[in-house]
């Protein structure tokens, strides 16, 4: 089990956390091409080494963050938040 | 008092005798024997049968690495199979039973398989049993059941498990020589150290050889460093411990054996507790276990590891034999001479394969015991145990020169070296390499967080392990953040060098047909099985072990594993690293299902929700019934009802009279914020902007692959606040969906997502009578349908308690869903109950709303299958042309919307008989697998309205199809039943009820 560093409420253990995938991926455009729509939602990268992916506290503050992973050691070595701003009013 | 024990000698406590039983007879032992030791003390030779040839097992080692003794301990339900014999301590009335022998370990038909053995070559049941393929079904149960060694309990465990985390700066394992000085280096840094072991005791080796340290037994200074931890307030000592597994960010996996040495736990303790230890750094102090040379009739009972004899002697006092031969490839065994004589077995010979002289402290150790050098046991006679060994000139290329002669004896202590425990290393990614000089594979270089020390670390004299063990507590201190400041200093021993051994993996036959040689005791791998692998092209480490079972038994091939890897190095005239080993995995040694599970079991596996009406409906006579997590009343039933007479009745209830419903599990969602309406836009499929504030709407999500996710009605309650409501199932995913669209993809937007699933009890007010009740409740012109219209929604007090109530059916009659703050769910309800009296209301159940909204056609999670699109389930013209929403894009590709796709539809049987659910739909009656079908039927019920029995099916093209008649097919229940495709609302297709 991995301890995860939260951004917001530091390290937790894995089990408080879902885990989403690819975080570099983003969602294209309405006018897009068919093409980058289907990469955007079935084509990922499966690297062997640093991979940045989404992560969201469920069971503690439910914000989305990034997490930099290695996949091949399962060393953590970073996370940031997502961006968001003006999310809160 | 015991045959074949020693009168003084070993650390037993004499003073304290103890009974204990094995196949029925009863022996005698000492408190600190293990259930091994007691038997050979008490001369009990044959112990179990190998896996595959049923031939007699006698012990051979003296712990963990233990490959043969295997018993079932204990009877009912705490009996426990494969248990080595050499872990268990003995306590009073230990009860105990030789395995996979019948009917005795002694006469053991199986073993008539033995004779047959040059049949039973490996592969054997791959090659056998491949055909014909349709037979493996009628083989697999013989197989069953000669395969297999012991019977699990099949009562119920009467012990409690539990799990416990810890976090810690340095975790030490093993409390051999290197273990305990690393945790006293680390613990005077301050660092706050946790040392477990597997042992019932501290102390490793040293408690089984003859060694000193500072000048006084190794013992002493064992029980002094024991103590001395156990004072330190940061240090915290575990034996029967076992760390079992390596896993992520330095966290291990150790099993706390509490109660396993005793008859039972003490009061209420656990038996087992799993302890998940996260430790800044680790210390690898595992060890290294001694492997045995395969030799003709290498397996007879009585050929032992010479470091388990010298154990069995120096620790218990208990003569494994009476007259002994050791043969050996390194000094270590020389001591077991020794040890044997301060026993009073007779030590016949020390065969030493070697040329060259042993180095000089070896030599003290045997005395005048003749030694025998350049030269190998060839092979070993007696039919049921040893009875003599012939011993044969060894040569330098391997080759030995016929039986130069025989000596009697019933003890062969064998040592063919010593393999670094390195299984946790190797969880921890770390990388071996191997050692010629030890042959065996070592850590190739120290991990960031992970040190390895001692003889796991292929240092073998207690110097080095000492040495090490206090380096690496130092440094795994000071990287976990602690300064040593007093120089406490390494322990003195007197290590005499050893001379270099002789790499050997086994003595060839000195004639064809002699005696197998194995490699693997437990599974029955010869080296003859490994060459006829080889032959066959098993050339891969990874194959062989699969192929001949070799180091897959309970004990992993501990003491065999390099002798099969080295042997096929032989054959592939390569050398071992080229061959490299299997991967070790998680768990060192077996752990228990209790363990794992601790306390999550039975009604403690996953939490039972209940609605804040839970209690109403089960003194109300509700059935309750499982929904996921929930618990939902299925149907209430009266005095004298069939649970079919009560379902009937509950849904004629509605649509007659009026009825009240449950519905408390539905998921609801607060959408607030100025971009509230924009972001429901974007995640629903159809219009929201255009929504006024105090109506009510259905809605559809998709996934972004353009499947339908979930559905709901969704309420703007005041200009930037909606209310949203998903499915049961869907609650926590639906919320987890929209977080991500909101925080990550239009972190723009403000809009604020709140979960309020259990704030709400919800209820379902339904029927032709509703109105008329809910008149009595907020008073008539509240209730009329000029105020609260279909879809209409109003917030408004109940006896005072502020209310939501929305006009939405889900049972396709005049309804209403009104929600309540949990906390006055009940008294809501029961004023609702009070004021329907008039219209004969009456609760119902899950069954018969299911009834009802298949009748109307509505879609629940069967239909909602994560395969569906919003056409397939009749939603095309919902969905928004001209604006981006989750799922627009991938719904509009082809596949989703070109001919051919399954179409919602009602189905309807035409003899009368109930339609069976997932039963596929086909155009043929006596269509049977492998047929095309043409969709599936996803819901069914009894439809009291129309008394036919109904369901909703999955059809393709099915709106295309309406009258047409096709058959249900259940395959499962060998059912086939006439169907007619309708429409897939059967009552009320145009609403006039619902918006009466």
């Amino acid at each position: 089990m991995l301890l995860i560093p939260c951004p917001h409420c530091g390290e937790r253990a894995q089990t408080e956390f879902t885990y989403r995938g690819d975080a570099t991926v983003e969602r294209p455009h309405a006018e897009d091409s068919a093409e980058k729509w289907y990469d955007y939602v079935y084509t990922r990268d499966n690297p062997r080494g640093e991979h940045t992916e989404w992560w969201h506290h469920t069971s503690g503050c439910r914000r989305w963050f990034k997490v930099r992973r290695n996949t091949w050691t399962h060393e953590i070595l970073g996370s940031e938040s997502a961006n968001t701003d003006n999310n809160r009013e | 008092m015991n045959s074949h024990r020693h009168p003084v000698g070993g650390t037993i406590n004499r003073g304290h005798s103890i009974t204990f039983r094995f196949d029925g007879r009863t022996y005698s032992a000492y408190e600190g024997d293990t259930l091994a030791s007691a038997l050979l003390a008490n001369g009990v030779r044959i112990v179990g049968r190998s896996f595959k040839y049923h031939r007699p097992r006698g012990i051979f080692g003296m712990g963990v690495e233990e490959p043969s003794s295997m018993v079932q301990l204990r009877s009912g339900p705490r009996s426990e199979p494969n248990v080595r014999a050499t872990e268990v301590e003995v306590f009073d009335g230990l009860e105990a039973f030789s395995q996979h022998c019948w009917p005795s370990v002694n006469l053991d038909f199986g073993a008539v398989i033995n004779f047959a053995s040059p049949i039973f070559p490996s592969g054997f049941y791959y090659k056998t049993f491949m055909w014909p393929a349709s037979k493996w079904m009628f083989y697999e149960r013989f197989i069953r059941k000669a395969a297999g060694l012991g019977k699990s309990a099949i009562e119920r465990d009467p012990d409690s498990y539990s799990k416990f985390y810890q976090f810690c700066d340095v975790l030490v394992v093993g409390a051999g020589p290197a273990g305990l000085s690393a945790a006293l280096s680390a613990a005077r840094a301050g660092a706050t150290v946790v040392l477990v072991d597997e042992n019932g005791q501290t102390g490793g080796r040293l408690n089984f050889d003859d060694a000193a340290v500072d000048g006084k037994p190794a013992q002493e200074w064992v029980y002094q460093s024991t103590e001395k931890l156990k004072l330190m307030p940061n240090v915290e000592v575990l034996c029967r411990t076992t760390a079992f597994g390596f896993y992520d960010q330095n966290l291990v996996g150790a099993l706390e054996r509490i109660a396993d040495h005793q008859r039972e736990p003490d009061g209420r303790e656990d038996r087992q507790r799993l302890r998940l230890i996260r430790a800044k750094q680790v210390v690898l102090a595992t060890g290294a276990i001694e492997r045995s040379i395969p030799f003709s009739g290498n397996d007879k009972p009585g050929v032992m590891l010479a470091s388990a004899v010298r154990g069995y002697a120096n620790r218990f006092a208990v003569r494994c034999g009476k007259k002994a031969v050791v043969f050996t490839n390194n000094d270590s065994a020389y001591a077991t001479v020794s040890a044997l004589k301060s026993v009073g077995v007779t030590v016949e010979a020390v065969i030493d394969c070697r040329l060259a002289s042993p180095g000089e402290s070896a030599l003290k150790h045997i005395g005048n015991t003749p030694l025998k050098q350049g030269f190998a046991i060839s092979r070993v006679r007696g039919l049921r145990r040893v009875k003599s060994v012939e011993v044969s000139r060894f040569q330098d290329n391997g080759e030995v020169i016929g039986s130069a002669e025989t000596l009697t004896c019933d003890l062969l202590c064998v040592s063919g070296g010593w393999t670094p425990t390195v299984h946790l290393f190797s969880h921890a990614q770390g990388k071996l390499n191997f050692d010629e000089e030890i042959g065996a594979f070592v850590p190739r270089e120290q991990l960031g967080s992970v040190q390895v020390a001692g003889s796991a670390n292929g240092s073998m004299s207690l110097g080095a392990c000492l040495r090490q063990g206090y380096d690496a507590g130092s440094f795994s201190s000071m990287k976990s953040g602690h300064k040593s400041e007093q120089k406490a200093k390494v322990p003195q021993v007197d290590d005499r060098p050893e001379a270099p051994m002789q790499l050997l993996w086994q003595v060839p036959k000195v004639r064809r047909g002699a005696a197998k040689r194995f490699v693997d005791i437990q599974n029955d791998v010869t080296v003859e099985d490994i060459e006829l692998a080889f032959s066959e092209g098993y050339v891969s480490v990874e194959h062989l072990k699969r192929y001949t079972t070799l180091g897959m038994g309970t004990d992993q091939g501990r003491t065999s594993n390099i002798n099969g890897l080295a042997n096929l190095a032989r054959l592939r005239e390569t050398d071992i690293p080229s061959v490299g080993h299997t991967t070790f995995r998680p768990p060192y040694t077996p752990v228990s299902m209790g363990a794992l599970a601790g306390g999550d079991f039975g009604t403690h596996l996953s939490p039972v929700r209940r609605t804040p009406l839970h209690d109403w409906h089960r003194s109300n006579r509700a059935e309750m019934q499982n929904s996921g997590v929930w618990k939902r009343p299925f149907f209430y039933i009266k005095t004298g009802e069939q649970v079919r007479d009560a379902i009937i009745r509950e849904t004629r209830q509605v649509r007659e009279k009026v009825g009240i419903v449950d519905v408390s599990t539905l998921g609801k969602i607060e959408v607030q914020g100025r971009d509230a309406a924009e972001f429901l836009e974007r995640v629903y499929i159809n219009r929201w902007k255009s929504l006024p504030v105090g109506r009510c709407r259905y809605g559809l999500m998709l996934r972004e692959d353009g499947f339908v996710f979930d559905d709901g009605t969704t309420t703007r309650v005041a200009e930037n606040e909606y209310y949203m409501t998903t499915t049961t199932a869907n609650a926590g995913p639906v919320l987890e969906h929209l977080e991500f669209y909101a925080q990550t993809v239009w972190p723009e937007l403000h809009v604020h997502l709140t979960s309020v699933s259990d704030q709400w009890a919800g209820m379902a007010l339904a029927g032709p009578d509703s109105r008329n009740v809910l008149g009595v409740l907020i008073g008539e012109s509240e209730a009329a349908n000029e105020n609260l219209p279909y879809m209409g929604y109003l917030a408004t007090r109940i006896e005072g308690v502020a209310v939501r109530i929305f006009r939405v059916s889900f049972s396709g009659e005049l309804g209403y869903e009104i929600h309540i703050p949990s906390k006055f769910a009940q008294q809501v309800w029961q004023a609702v109950l009070e004021a329907g009296r008039e219209w004969d209301i009456a609760p119902y159940g899950m069954e018969a709303m299911t009834v009802m909204r298949i009748e109307k056609g509505h879609v629940v999670a069967a239909e909602l299958d994560g395969r569906t699109t919003a056409a397939d389930l009749g939603f095309e013209r919902m969905m928004k042309k001209d604006v981006d929403f989750v799922g627009k894009r991938l719904a509009e590709r082809d596949a989703l919307v070109s001919a051919g796709r399954k179409q919602l539809v009602g189905v309807v049987s035409l003899s009368g008989r109930p339609i069976p659910k997932g039963a596929q739909i086909v155009a043929e009656q006596d269509a049977r697998p492998p047929a095309t079908t043409k969709g599936h039927v996803t819901s069914s019920c009894y439809s009291p309205l129309m008394d036919k029995e109904i369901g909703l099916a999955l059809i393709a093209d099915g709106r295309q199809i309406y009258g047409k008649e096709l058959y249900a097919a259940s395959p499962l229940t060998g059912r086939t039943v006439p169907v007619e495709i309708a429409h897939h609302i059967f009552v009320d297709p145009k609403g006039e009820r619902t918006r009466g």
